[in-house]
């Protein structure tokens, strides 16, 4: 047997008092599928960054194939044949899929750029690879899981053979992301290495060959994948049993909100083509589909930001097609927005200040055009404790959350006014195990208490456990809904593909 | 190297910024200075006992802040919601000279402090529209404000030229292009006697505070703030964009047209196209160099107005180039920006 291809020695970095990485030691294998499991802040980017040179480490030391790798330099990842691929693409939308992968790797100042044995040597990686991508469309054009095969290929370019993937999947669909993890295996038999960044439970479980698990920073497990199970990993992830909430069954009441034929028409992406649905009283609705099937229209169109240009939204009997975000709170409907950084908050206000931006013009919060400042701080504290969102006060700064407490807050001034309709747009991505459960616990809470909740969602299980009725959307166009517990995954996988349609076509 | 965002930014470091960018661009151009050949330190000492060495140089230096107070809490109004108003010279002119027209005869016959107020209110609201119609271009149709303000300040004093070689000229001027004056009964009262320094000062303090209460206390100052930070997530919570930012524009057009205004009624008593050295170009300086922070405002056009009061001190008395107040007017403005880049990241290693 052959030594590990890339080896960390006991990894120490702080920053500040903060510990990202302490005491980190693991091996990778030749032709493995490496999992670096943890949760949000668990330190795993940080460790990649280290390996990778983009951090220096305090201590500690990291080897590729037995050669001690000179630290704090990305050039020397590159030439010991490491490559990354970050969660946050860094590709020019405006330049050819050749020209973003040679970027970087040819001699600035000369004058012919060969670019066509690069664009040979480009056809050649993804046939062997099974990364079908046009070398020279334009990285503009393309979907999100072909950019991240023109990232993936840039590494291959370089001659990389061990990869590093930072949350892969955190962009991609689910199809997309089985696509990638059945490429990545494909690359293991042609002699890469490879360790996938991951908080997902079900793709560690699917995809890797072992998993290392960071709790703190610290290594707190080491598995072959196929001598652990899932329920195992969280435990040992979040260092306690976490149990997502289940739904009890219980009827529904009277029709809270209702769309007729809303039909919404995006510059960019899909829209919405003659949505119709309802929510009652106590019931979540689902909304599942592939990502940019109009989601995101639907999501502006229920939180006002924007207005549909036919069909109807009625609430409790009133026409609220085209009230503004503030006519829509007025009316107590709370809005979760799908992106909480760009829409839900912002970050450089007070966790006060955005605990009451959406009530700024309510007379508790203000009087005379002066905001009430101890009502809105006590509100904030109050928020803070009953939603248990840790790091905060109500004067801290609202960015230094983590983006689990951030949307605890979101929801917190949404239901602290027991709103009768909730729009819950993605409400959980990007979240770690412990914040998921907190988040389906309280929507599920609101439920009871006879709230009318619209949960749109890409993640099919978080649909399933959490709906009564679901309904996919295909490219603007609403299934008919099905009983949530009536319906199997190879039936919401037709739904999504857009099959009903021919049903009742005929 | 690489930047990285600070998690929080203390207030000492907030205080300390303009402070260290001040020094840095006092010891620049301390090199320039040296290099025409004068002692530094000579030359500010010359400086310093220009602008603040004598009861009438302080007075002298403190009716130069009057103005830039006015322009600077305009600019930190507007920049402080993204609206980037670089017209505040234009402002600045369009609130003279309605005041020069007004007050010439108009209001004349009213009792003064109403006549006074009446001007004032008059002339902002025309500085205020000047604002308005831009920012109303940009909301329309995506026009960017910072071509139209910057290249409104020319249509402006060309306006002004106009009125004064015309219509408003004034017949006992021997001929000098200037407006006929305000009447001498709607003139501000002085402060300090004999000195030029008038009560306008106390109405840019009064304005400082105002708007100070403004931003941190009330809904509108909330809102305004939310939407310069992010407006995705403002109009998202409910906050109406437009009226918000139209609001700003005329808040912002308001104080730059202040500031014309009470010159004329001040210092000057009439209009020329060149009563301004560039106050409300000045003004986006004094807004910079204060963080955006209405207090800071007022130490900034102090020090501004230091500057140049002395600078014209420290010409006579060494022979250097009174420009230099605008050298170290320009470098303060830029090592701030430096400044502030720090002040928001820190350097990762």
């Amino acid at each position: 047997m052959t030594g590990p291809v890339l080896e960390l020695n006991r990894i120490n970095k702080r920053f500040g008092a903060l510990v990202a990485n302490d005491d980190v030691s693991f091996q990778l294998g030749q032709g493995e599928i490496l999992a670096l499991l943890g949760e949000n802040g668990a330190g795993k980017t940080t460790l990649m960054n280290i390996i990778f040179g983009h951090y220096t480490a305090d201590s500690g030391e990291v080897r590729v194939n037995g050669r001690l790798l000179s630290p704090g330099q990305p050039r020397a990842a590159i030439a010991a044949g490491v490559g990354m691929v970050h969660q946050h693409f860094t590709l020019a939308g405006n330049l050819t899929v050749l020209d973003n992968i040679i970027i970087g790797s040819e001699p600035l100042l000369r004058p012919d750029s060969r670019r066509h044995e690069a664009d040979a040597k480009i056809r050649n990686l993804s046939r062997t690879f099974g990364l079908p991508v046009d070398p020279a469309a334009r990285v503009g054009d393309l979907s999100v899981g072909e950019r991240q095969r023109v990232e993936i290929l840039k590494a291959l370019y370089r001659d990389s053979r061990i990869l590093i993937l930072d949350e892969p999947t955190a962009v991609l669909a689910r199809p997309e992301a089985e696509q990638l993890f059945k490429t990545l295996k494909g690359m293991t038999a042609n002699g890469l290495s490879i360790i996938f960044i991951s908080h997902k439970l079900h793709e560690v479980m699917a995809a890797s060959s072992r998993v290392v698990v960071l709790r703190g920073g610290r290594v707190v497990a080491e598995r072959a994948t196929q001598t652990t199970s899932a329920a195992e990993l969280a435990e040992v992830m979040v260092g306690r049993s976490v149990k997502r909430p289940t739904r009890e069954p219980h009827a529904s009441g009277r029709p809270v909100i209702a769309a007729s034929d809303l039909c919404v028409s995006q510059a960019h992406g899909a829209g919405l083509d003659g949505a119709t649905f309802e929510v009652r009283e106590g019931e979540i609705l689902g909304i599942v589909g592939v990502s940019g099937n109009g989601q995101a229209a639907l999501g502006r169109v229920l939180s006002g930001v924007a207005h549909a240009s036919a069909g109807e939204l009625t609430f409790q009997g009133e026409d609220i097609t085209r009230l503004s975000p503030r006519g829509l709170i007025r009316r107590g409907i709370g809005r979760i927005p799908e992106d909480r950084h760009a829409e839900g908050v912002i970050g450089d206000l007070a966790v006060w200040e955005n605990a009451v931006l959406e009530r700024l013009d309510s007379s508790v919060y203000s009087s005379w055009g002066f905001i009430r400042r101890t009502e809105s701080r006590s509100f904030a504290a109050g928020l803070i404790s009953r939603f248990d969102i840790r790091g905060a006060t109500p004067a801290t700064r609202t960015r230094q959350l983590s983006g689990g407490n951030m949307q605890k807050l979101i929801l917190g001034r949404n239901l602290a006014t027991a709103p009768k309709f909730i729009l819950a747009n993605q409400p959980t991505r990007g979240l770690d195990e412990g914040a998921i459960a907190a988040v389906h616990a309280e929507l599920l809470a609101a439920r009871s208490a006879g709230a009318a909740i619209l949960l749109i969602s890409e993640d099919l299980d978080e649909a399933v456990a959490l709906s009564d009725r679901i309904q996919a959307i295909v490219k603007g166009r609403l299934s008919r809904p099905v009983v949530a517990g009536e319906a199997d995954a190879r039936m919401l996988g037709l739904m999504m593909a857009g099959v009903w349609e021919e049903n009742h076509a005929v | 190297m690489q930047f990285e965002r600070r998690a929080d930014v203390s207030v000492t470091l907030l205080v300390v910024a303009p402070l260290a960018a001040i020094t840095v661009a006092l010891l620049l151009c301390a090199g320039l200075i040296a290099a025409a050949g004068v002692s530094p330190i000579t030359a500010y000492g010359e400086m310093l006992r220009g602008a603040l060495g004598s009861r009438l140089s302080i007075t002298e230096t403190l009716t130069r802040a009057i103005p830039l107070i006015f322009t600077g809490l305009a600019a930190a109004v507007a920049f402080r919601a993204r609206v980037w108003n670089i017209g505040g010279e234009g402002q600045f002119y369009i609130g003279a000279l309605v005041t020069a027209g007004l007050g010439h005869s108009l209001f004349a016959s009213l009792p003064a402090p109403i006549a006074i107020s009446l001007l004032l209110a008059v002339s902002a609201i025309c500085g205020a529209l000047l604002l308005m119609a831009p920012v109303a271009l940009r909301l329309r149709f995506g026009v960017d404000e910072v071509v139209v303000t910057l290249l409104m300040n020319f249509i402006v004093l060309l306006f002004v030229g106009l009125m004064v070689e015309g219509p408003l000229k004034d017949p006992m001027a021997f001929g000098w292009p200037q407006s006929v004056p305000v009447d001498p009964s709607l003139r501000l009262p002085r402060l300090v006697p004999r000195t030029r320094l008038h009560i306008g000062l106390l109405v840019a303090l009064v304005a400082a505070l105002t708007v100070w209460i403004v931003q941190a206390r009330t809904v509108f100052g909330t809102e305004m703030r939310a939407a310069g930070l992010s407006p995705r997530a403002a109009a998202f919570a409910g906050i109406p964009l437009p009226r918000i930012l139209m609001s700003v524009a005329f808040l912002s057009g308001g104080l730059a047209a202040l500031a014309g205004s009470v010159e004329v009624l001040g210092p000057t008593g009439y209009v020329t196209t060149t009563m301004s050295p560039g106050f409300g170009y000045a003004g986006i300086v004094v807004a910079m160099l204060a963080a955006l922070h209405p207090a800071g405002v007022v130490a900034a056009a102090i020090f501004i107005a230091t500057v140049f009061v002395g600078a014209d001190a420290m010409s006579r008395a060494t022979g250097v180039p009174s420009f230099i107040a605008d050298v170290i007017m320009s470098v303060s403005l830029l090592a701030m920006l430096t400044a502030l880049l720090f002040t928001t990241y820190r350097i990762k290693r």
